[in-house]
């Protein structure tokens, strides 16, 4: 208790101590080398895949592994290495955009009902819990279906459905500071909803924000994967984990490297997601684990 | 010939290793012993080392604390090098702990009876067919009322009080030998507390137990101890008897300590004790204390003082300790010498102001199935002049603190109202008073770890006012805060601190800035110093009290204290259940005639002093509700007259110019 309160640094300069706190943690160290690897990769595979990743070769439909062609060729002969360096360009992007724009919506919705309370915050959070009760992947295809696939759709149905968890965390989060004498004290100066949020909820909550965030990331991904799997997602002959492993998944009792290699692509990354997050709650100091007793 | 040591601990040094893999001392080369039939209290600030030193008699030290070295026996037994089925039985057995907050230490799904028949079934030796007569005998062993009826609550179903007795009869149930009791009394009301210190006192004499009493309260410490230990910084300062401790400290870090306590009998502020302890992580290279000793010279500064062995029996580590006569106990100059209330006009005025908590739901305001309870507060009409300070005193559940947060406009108020400078009145909810009354008004809370933002920077918090009542920003707003900064005694290096990087004091000091930056009219202070050190306490009541002569602003002053609330203010209202029983002028409030609530009050006062003992007059019973009609004390009133107290309300009699008494006991009986 004294140990951590004592080494705690100043808002401004805290990014630095997170993260030498985040690298020191073996989880930190694996998670991040994980994420930073799959980000470059996603940025240099055009030029570093050995193939087009859409050239197609008959001579080559499922071959297992050689020495030309590493991880073997798909059931069109289309090199599945250079195409799962590239398959997760797609979901990084698609995201990486919306993981940021669902925790801020959620975010300050959830902050908001918090702040707001009674009645209207009970009615509109059951309206919360309704929409958290569907299958998410029912809800994903009415949306998907009505309006069409591609990025331009993929990116706004993302962020509108992963940002509903986020407003319940985010409340939840808000009504453990509200009831804190500091947004008294604000209240009684005759600060506005705005700047109470801003100035003395906000920074209290951002980092359960982070850390949901980063969670959030991973279960996006699982999702955008799953979409494409079912063929949803990218179109074809974009090259996507999900779709890939979609497309192999017939040959699988005898070409199982066309599956495997982007299934190691998606949990690497996923799971680098998921230590990151982890590191980052423990750095945080929010990582509930640690709290037990003995 | 002397007793053999029942708890005997031998060079003690406890520690930490730290993140940069040093070893940082909590406590240094400590020696304790205690016979049985001692009672020992171990005093000092928080941070001394007080609880690790109890808790390490058990043999047990908080998570990342190890022995460096030294031993701890009990009862002959090696605590160090023990068994662990020994050592469990022994915890809890033969030596039992009290701990502070018991309300937290019960289980909250268990009632009362089956929590004491498990520790009666784990710690002794009576047959399982006896122990529900073992836990009545245990509740009424600590005065419980009813114990039969208790035996099936739930601890929320208790009292603070209540719970603090049914966490000692626990302990008593494995029939102790040795008890350490770690702050049992603080967070509950002064006449609980002085009635489960008449108890541990007589459990102590009846079973000649050997005691280890833990207390920043040297009131309670002089009630039940009779032997006193100061720690600071780790280490003993000062070991002697309870009256040579008390009445004559030869350390001054212990005379400061007596001095910063303020006592009914004075009518001045306590002198404070400036400046903090060290943190563990210091390195000290003389004494421990000469940053804020009045006595040090340099020889202190360089060489630590050994601990000196007195002929009186007494241990002290000073090198000055015979001169310690040239410290005066008197304050320097009295907050008395000059009443401020000379301006007549009236700064606030509240009138017939009365809240509820209570909402009646539809179905009650349909059919009026159900009474409407009483307002939480009612019938409060006082007029505060301008630069004076009133003193809200009363036990929790009081009103205080929703009447001020009934002015602040947090609350909103059934009916009355709140007149601020003769004007029209205030409306009842802060979001809809106009900008200009807002600044006017502000509070100070009791804690301020709560009331400070804990990612705001000190620059950061006083702009928050600043701003919004000023619109400063820049150079302005720095330059403002660095005043502000400065009229609370702390300099510009503070802005860029977090709160976390501040001690208690220096948080409240900020607080208080962030409270006189609005420049009001009127501050409310919510127990401001209840959550502080007594020595931090009396630098915050001073400060308090240079800001007010130096500005003129007008306090309102809640606290559960007596003493303190005595020590600032110049009139003080009596609160019971949200109803006023006594108001007037300090000096008139604290001497006869009393409401006989105050007079229970003031008759529990633990004072430290070893030869005062309290009188108790009313029960400590907590009542949930006030009554419905009549006097709001007629439940726990000793002097209640009869059927006249349940029915009507007490008449305001005006014993002396100003001093209302609301009782119905003639004027004369008072």
């Amino acid at each position: 208790m004294t140990l951590s309160s004592a080494s705690y640094q100043q808002e401004k300069g805290r990014l630095v101590p997170v993260m030498k706190d985040i690298l020191a943690r073996p989880s930190g160290r694996i998670g991040l080398t994980l994420v930073f690897l799959h980000i470059l990769l996603a940025l240099l595979s055009p030029s570093i895949a050995p193939y087009d990743y859409k050239l197609q070769n008959s001579a080559l439909m499922l071959s297992p592994p050689s020495t030309e062609h590493w991880l073997g060729a798909d059931h069109l002969g289309r090199d599945i290495l250079s195409r799962t360096l590239m398959g997760g360009r797609e979901a990084l992007l698609v995201t990486g955009i919306a993981t940021p724009l669902a925790v801020m919506w959620g975010g300050f919705i959830g902050i908001l009902f918090g702040l707001v309370g009674g009645r209207v915050d009970e009615v509109l959070m059951r309206v919360v819990d309704a929409f958290l009760s569907l299958p998410w992947i029912l809800k994903m295809l009415v949306l998907i279906v009505t309006f069409g696939t591609g990025i331009g759709v993929l990116i706004p149905t993302l962020t509108f459905f992963y940002g509903i968890p986020v407003i319940r965390v985010a409340r939840a989060a808000t009504h453990d500071i509200i009831a804190r004498d500091f947004v008294w004290a604000a209240k009684a100066r005759g600060h506005s909803r705005i700047s109470i949020i801003w100035r003395e909820l906000l920074p209290n909550v951002l980092d359960t924000l982070m850390v949901e965030g980063a969670m959030r990331w991973s279960w996006m991904l699982l999702a955008f994967s799953s979409l494409s799997f079912l063929g949803f997602g990218v179109s074809p002959p974009t090259p996507d984990w999900g779709l890939m492993i979609s497309d192999a998944r017939g040959f699988m009792s005898f070409a199982p490297w066309g599956v495997i290699a982007p299934v190691i692509g998606l949990s690497t990354l996923i799971i680098g997601i998921n230590l990151s997050a982890d590191a980052l709650a423990k750095a945080l100091g929010i990582d509930r684990a640690q709290k037990a007793p003995m | 010939m002397p007793q053999p040591a029942f708890i005997e601990i031998k060079n003690l040094s406890v520690g930490y290793t730290s993140r940069s893999d040093k070893s940082i001392l909590v406590l240094r080369d400590v020696n304790l012993s205690i016979t049985r039939g001692d009672s020992v209290g171990l005093v000092g600030e928080s941070g001394s080392g007080k609880s690790t030193l109890a808790l390490a008699a058990m043999g047990y030290f908080k998570r990342g604390l190890h022995v460096i070295s030294g031993q701890i026996h009990f009862d002959g037994i090696d605590m160090l090098n023990i068994e662990r089925n020994a050592l469990q039985r022994l915890r809890g057995g033969r030596l039992a702990l009290i701990p502070q907050n018991s309300g937290q230490s019960l289980t909250p799904n268990l009632r009362i009876g089956q929590q004491i028949t498990e520790a009666l079934r784990l710690h002794s030796n009576i047959p399982a067919t006896d122990f529900h007569a073992g836990v009545i005998d245990l509740l009424s062993q600590v005065r419980l009322p009813d114990p039969v009826g208790l035996t099936d609550r739930y601890p929320h179903e208790l009292s603070g009080g209540q719970q603090q007795r049914v966490a000692i009869a626990m302990a008593l149930a494995s029939n102790p030998e040795a008890l350490l009791l770690d702050e049992p009394t603080t967070g509950l009301d002064v006449t609980t507390q002085a009635h489960i210190m008449e108890l541990l006192r007589d459990l102590a004499k009846d079973r000649n137990l050997a005691m280890l009493y833990v207390s920043h309260d040297l009131g309670a410490i002089a009630r039940v101890c009779n032997k006193v230990m100061v720690l600071y910084a780790g280490e003993t300062v000062l070991t002697g008897s309870a009256n040579q401790v008390l009445l004559s400290p030869r350390h001054p870090y212990a005379h400061g300590l007596l001095a910063s306590i303020p006592r009914l009998n004075e009518a001045s502020l306590p002198q404070a004790l400036d400046g903090r302890p060290p943190m563990p992580s210091e390195t000290i290279t003389g004494c421990a204390f000469a940053d804020r000793c009045k006595l040090a010279d340099q020889t202190c500064r360089s060489s630590p003082p050994p601990l000196d062995h007195l002929e009186s029996g007494e241990t002290v580590r000073c090198f000055h300790h015979y001169q310690i006569g040239q410290l005066n106990r008197k304050p320097q100059k009295s907050a008395k010498s000059n009443p401020i209330a000379t301006c007549k006009n009236s700064a606030l005025s509240l009138s017939n102001l009365s809240v509820s908590y209570s909402q009646p739901g539809l179905f009650s305001k349909l059919f009026r199935s159900q009474d409407i309870p009483p307002s939480t507060v009612e019938r409060i009409t006082i007029d505060i002049k301008k630069g004076e300070t009133l003193g809200l005193v009363g036990e929790s559940g009081s009103g205080k603190s929703t009447i001020l947060k009934t002015i602040a406009g947090m609350v909103p108020a059934q009916s009355g109202n709140i007149i601020l400078n003769q004007t029209e009145p205030l409306d009842t909810m802060v979001e809809k008073r106009p900008a200009a009354y807002l600044r006017q008004v502000q509070i100070i809370f009791q804690n301020p770890d709560d009331s400070l933002n804990p990612r705001h920077t000190v620059a950061q918090i006083l702009a928050q006012p600043l701003r919004l009542y000023y619109g400063l920003s820049g150079t302005p707003l720095r330059d403002r805060s660095i005043a502000i900064l400065e009229q609370v005694r702390l300099g510009e290096h503070y802005l860029e601190r977090l709160p976390s990087q501040l001690s208690g004091g220096e948080k409240q000091r900020v607080a208080i800035a962030r409270a006189f930056a609005a420049d009001p009219e009127i501050i409310l202070c919510d127990e401001v110093t209840s959550a502080l050190d007594v020595s931090v306490q009396a630098a915050v009541l001073d400060l308090l009290d240079a800001l007010k002569r130096q500005d003129g602003t007008t306090y309102i002053f809640v606290s559960h204290d007596l003493a303190v609330v005595k020590a600032i203010s110049d009139r003080v209202a009596v609160l019971y259940q949200g109803r006023i029983c006594e108001i007037g002028p300090v000096a008139a409030v604290y001497s006869a005639p009393f409401h006989p609530y105050t007079d229970a009050l003031i008759g529990a006062v633990l004072e430290p002093d070893p030869d005062v003992a309290p009188r108790l007059t009313a029960d400590d019973v907590v009542e949930l509700s006030p009554p419905k009609t009549g006097c709001q004390f007629q439940r726990r009133c000793p002097r209640k007259l009869g059927s006249i107290c349940e029915i009507n309300i007490p008449p305001a009699q005006e014993v002396a110019p100003g001093h209302i008494i609301h009782c119905h006991i003639p004027q004369g009986d008072l």
